[in-house]
């Protein structure tokens, strides 16, 4: 086979399927102010991957999924009763127990020496895309990241209309009998998914990048949401493929030795993306003027 | 079997340590148009909230002979500050249709019927030219009269209405009473708050005066006097008017 089709499709598909993934939820975090709750969920998912491996010794990737699921579940309940009881602002409970979390993963981690497999801080942080390869099969992160995007753009589109409702005018959708606390949870459940989903494959910092920029970006260009969510969806796509193209082949072009991490490329190219998002938006209400 | 649109009994609300509403108890007719009236902080935001089941109130309501989230689809509720954000990707024309919810349901298709029942929502607020605006580039008076479009939608036959004219001007206010007394026209039954003391006669049949507990109900010829409004709002307002 071809070796860009065994070297650099399988990862290329893997990062723009889990930008896929986390742009959905990604939008409607942002239309309800609750963008911190993704930097939340994919920073949880270490300690539940952690104590996952310590319990049942499997590397298994679902295993794992499975683990980190619980530890988002259990700082989604820690975040609600942080905010309740001790009356903090929703962002700042979310940024206590994201990084009281974290934290306690990363001593986990050194002090149990589970660094063998690949589950050091560096790989948490950045993933490994680029050892994501077509070796002699598809790596089983292809299957899982498909079905988790397949899944949540088909729940979303199941609930499209009541979740926009809620989500904008949330008294209003009580009055039509939406159940608005559910929505606001499965919400947070999507999130929980997508950010397992995508840090098993690209680590947290794409992770967070990637549920938060192309949702921004696409928000500054329009003022009709579904025009907001399909153009997230191509800035998704579009900073997947060129951060990995970037990664690869940028430093050859340059004529220099070595080659930069995918997931950093990806993650910097969704941030110019926004950049650029910001200035075309300003531009134009300067030329609306 | 003509069943009563609204029945409220002995409505009480606590908010912490604030008694907002305490033993409210009120009545409304099928295709009667009552006025709310009160001082600021009397409760009247908080009786529609209670009412609809948006806050937990004590007491006992029923609406068209049965608990109030049995009837739900058929009443509609525009609250005194919508508080949604207002830079949030929808136009004044999707805003319209989300009271077609009910409906067009989770998936049902919208079609040129709900679109063009939307828009005849909006001429009757007189907000069509602004169909196609973002709901935030609108003034404080049009978005309101948004909003009530949007109840209109539903096809309701109880609307509860909490200060529909705060902030319209003189000819949208007209335009509003209009659209209200068609309403009723067709049997529908109009609950508003309403703070001007002046036109209540004008536009309302019935007063519900209310502080806290019902004051005085019934029909604006017997209700609206002198002495129920000194006691709805103390004897400064006598002073002021004389
Ligand atoms: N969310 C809340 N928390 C605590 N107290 C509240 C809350 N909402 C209202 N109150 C209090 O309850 C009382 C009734 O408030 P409400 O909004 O029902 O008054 P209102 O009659 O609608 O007044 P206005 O004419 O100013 O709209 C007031 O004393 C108010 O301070
Ligand atoms: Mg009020």
């Amino acid at each position: 086979m071809d070796e860009f089709l065994i070297l650099s499709l399988p990862p290329m598909v893997i990062a723009s399927l889990a930008a896929l993934a986390c742009a959905l939820p990604g939008n409607f975090l942002l239309l309800s102010r609750r963008a911190m709750l993704g930097d939340a969920m994919s920073h949880v998912v270490l300690p539940g991957i952690v104590v996952a491996f310590l319990l049942t010794g499997s590397g298994n990737g679902w295993v794992m999924g499975a683990g980190a699921l619980c530890a988002a579940g259990l700082s989604a309940l820690l975040i609600e009763f942080v905010t309740r009881r001790a009356r903090m602002e929703p962002g700042a409970a979310m940024a206590v127990v994201f990084t009281a979390m974290f934290a306690l993963g990363v001593v986990l981690l050194e002090m149990t020496g589970t660094s063998g497999i690949h589950l050091d801080v560096e790989h948490a942080l950045y993933g490994n895309l680029e050892t994501l390869i077509w070796l002699p099969g598809p790596p089983p992160e292809l299957a899982r990241l498909a079905l988790i995007a397949a899944g949540l753009a088909l729940a979303l589109r199941m609930v499209w209309r009541p979740l926009v409702l809620a989500t904008f005018d949330p008294v209003f959708a009580q009055t039509m009998g939406i159940p608005v606390a559910w929505l606001r949870a499965g919400l947070t459940a999507a999130t929980a998914l997508a950010a397992v989903a995508a840090f098993q494959a690209v680590g947290s910092i794409l992770t967070i990048s990637m549920l938060i920029c192309p949702a921004a970006a696409a928000r500054l260009l329009t003022t009709r949401l579904p025009v907001q969510v399909a153009v997230s969806l191509g800035f998704a796509v579009a900073s997947a493929v060129l951060g990995y193209v970037l990664a690869g082949y940028a430093p050859l072009w340059l004529g220099l030795p070595y080659t930069v991490s995918a997931s950093g490329m990806i993650a910097t190219v969704s941030g110019l993306m926004l950049v650029g998002a910001a200035l075309t938006a300003s531009h134009r209400a300067r030329a609306r003027l | 079997m003509s069943q009563i649109p609204l029945d409220v009994r002995d409505l009480t609300l606590r908010y912490g340590d604030v008694l907002a509403l305490d033993g409210a108890t009120a009545r409304f007719p099928k295709a009667s148009m009552t006025a709310i009236v009160g001082p600021n902080g009397a409760g009247k935001s908080s009786f529609l909230k209670s009412v609809l089941g948006l806050e937990a109130a004590s007491g006992e309501v029923r609406a068209f002979g049965g608990p109030v989230a049995d009837a739900m689809a058929r009443i509609a509720y525009v609250p005194q500050r919508a508080a949604v954000d207002w830079s949030f990707p929808v136009r004044v024309i999707d805003v319209v249709l989300m009271g077609c919810y009910r409906q067009t349901g989770l998936l049902g298709r919208i079609d040129r019927r709900f679109q063009a029942q939307a828009m005849a929502c909006l001429a009757r607020v007189g907000m069509q030219d602004f169909a196609r605006r973002q709901i935030g580039a609108l003034s404080g008076g049009q978005q309101q009269r948004v909003f009530l479009a949007r109840a209109l939608a539903q096809g309701a036959e109880l609307y509860l209405l909490d200060e529909p004219f705060a902030g319209v001007d003189a000819a949208t206010e007209a335009a509003i009473i209009n659209v209200l007394k068609g309403l009723q026209a067709e049997g529908a039954t109009v609950i508003a708050v309403h703070h001007d003391l002046s036109t209540v006669a004008g536009y309302f049949d019935r007063v519900l005066l209310l502080n806290r507990h019902t004051i005085a109900e019934g029909p604006v010829a017997e209700i609206f006097t002198r002495d129920a409004l000194a006691r709805a709002y103390g004897p400064s307002l006598m002073l002021a008017a004389e």
